[in-house]
C-alpha cells in the first residue's frame, strides 16, 4: 500500500512496473490516469489549480486504501494525487490496483476512484475566460461512491 | 482553538487559517459554525447554507454534532472535488 500527494508529474508505466516487481503472484493490474480536461461544460479551461488539505488528504487516501484491501484480495496498491497548478492534457491522478485475478484489480481500482472522489480533501479551481471558478461536486459521484456501500456494510467511514 | 478554512470558503471568509477562542457555550460543530456565522460580512455568506459545508476535527470527518475543544484542529471546506 502506498500513498502520494505530490506536485510532480508521475510515469505511469514506471509505477506499474516497480509495484509488481518481484511478486509472480500477481495475475493482474488494473490502472487508471486522470486528466486535465480543456473544457467545462461550454466554457473553455486554460489551467487549473488543485488545493488540498496537507495531512487529512494523506490519512483519507490511506484509509480508503486500507478498506479496499480489506474488501478484495490485492497484492498490491498504489494511489499518487497531484496538486498545485496544472494544464489541460496534464496527468492528475494515478490508481494502480495488483491481485492475481483481474476481478479484483477491476473492482478495487474503481472503488478507490469513486471514493477519492467524495472523500479526499482536494478541491478545483478552473481558469476559464470569465475567471477563476471552483468546481461543484457532482451528485454523480455521490450515487457512485455509494453503490459500494449497498453492496458491503461498514464501509461510511466519515 | 485552530480554524482552517479550504477553497471558496477561504475566500469568502478571507483567511485560511485562524486561532479563536469561543465561550464555553460553544460545545459544538453546530454551535462554532453559529457562532463564527455571526461575525457577519464573509462568514456569514461562507457559512449560509450548511449542505455546502464539510467539518473535519482533527483531520477526520464529523457531523454538525461532534463536541470541538480548545486544542482542537477544526477544518471547514466545501464538498471535494479531486480525482
Amino acid at each position: 500500500m502506498a500513498v502520494r500527494v505530490q506536485r510532480e508529474d508521475f510515469d505511469p508505466g514506471a509505477e506499474m512496473a516497480a509495484l509488481t516487481a518481484g511478486d509472480h503472484a500477481v495475475g493482474g493490474v488494473c490502472a487508471f490516469v486522470g486528466l486535465v480536461r480543456d473544457m467545462a461544460g461550454d466554457a473553455a479551461i486554460s489551467s487549473m489549480t488543485l488545493e488540498h488539505y496537507p495531512g487529512m488528504t494523506e490519512r483519507e487516501l490511506e484509509r480508503i486504501e486500507a478498506q479496499a484491501h480489506e474488501r478484495w484480495p490485492l497484492n498490491a496498491s498504489l494511489i499518487i494525487h497531484r496538486f498545485g497548478r496544472l494544464d489541460p492534457g496534464d496527468r492528475i491522478v494515478l490508481v494502480v490496483t495488483a491481485s492475481s485475478h483481474r476481478q479484483a484489480a477491476f473492482e478495487s481500482c474503481q472503488f478507490l476512484m469513486d471514493w477519492l472522489k467524495t472523500k479526499a480533501p482536494f478541491w478545483k479551481l478552473e481558469e476559464t475566460p470569465a475567471g477563476g471558478q471552483w468546481v461543484d461536486a457532482r451528485d454523480s459521484d455521490d450515487t457512485a461512491a455509494a453503490r459500494w456501500i449497498d453492496a458491503t456494510k461498514g464501509d461510511r467511514g466519515s | 482553538m485552530r480554524i482552517l478554512y479550504f477553497a471558496w470558503l477561504r475566500e469568502k471568509v478571507g483567511t485560511a487559517e485562524e486561532a479563536v477562542a469561543p465561550p464555553a457555550e460553544v460545545a459544538t460543530v453546530n454551535d462554532l459554525l453559529g457562532w463564527l456565522a455571526e461575525r457577519g460580512g464573509g462568514f456569514a455568506e461562507a457559512l449560509a447554507d450548511r449542505s455546502l459545508v464539510r467539518v473535519a476535527v482533527n483531520q477526520t470527518y464529523v457531523d454538525g454534532d461532534h463536541p470541538v475543544a480548545t486544542n482542537d484542529e477544526v477544518a471547514l471546506f466545501p464538498p471535494v472535488t479531486g480525482g
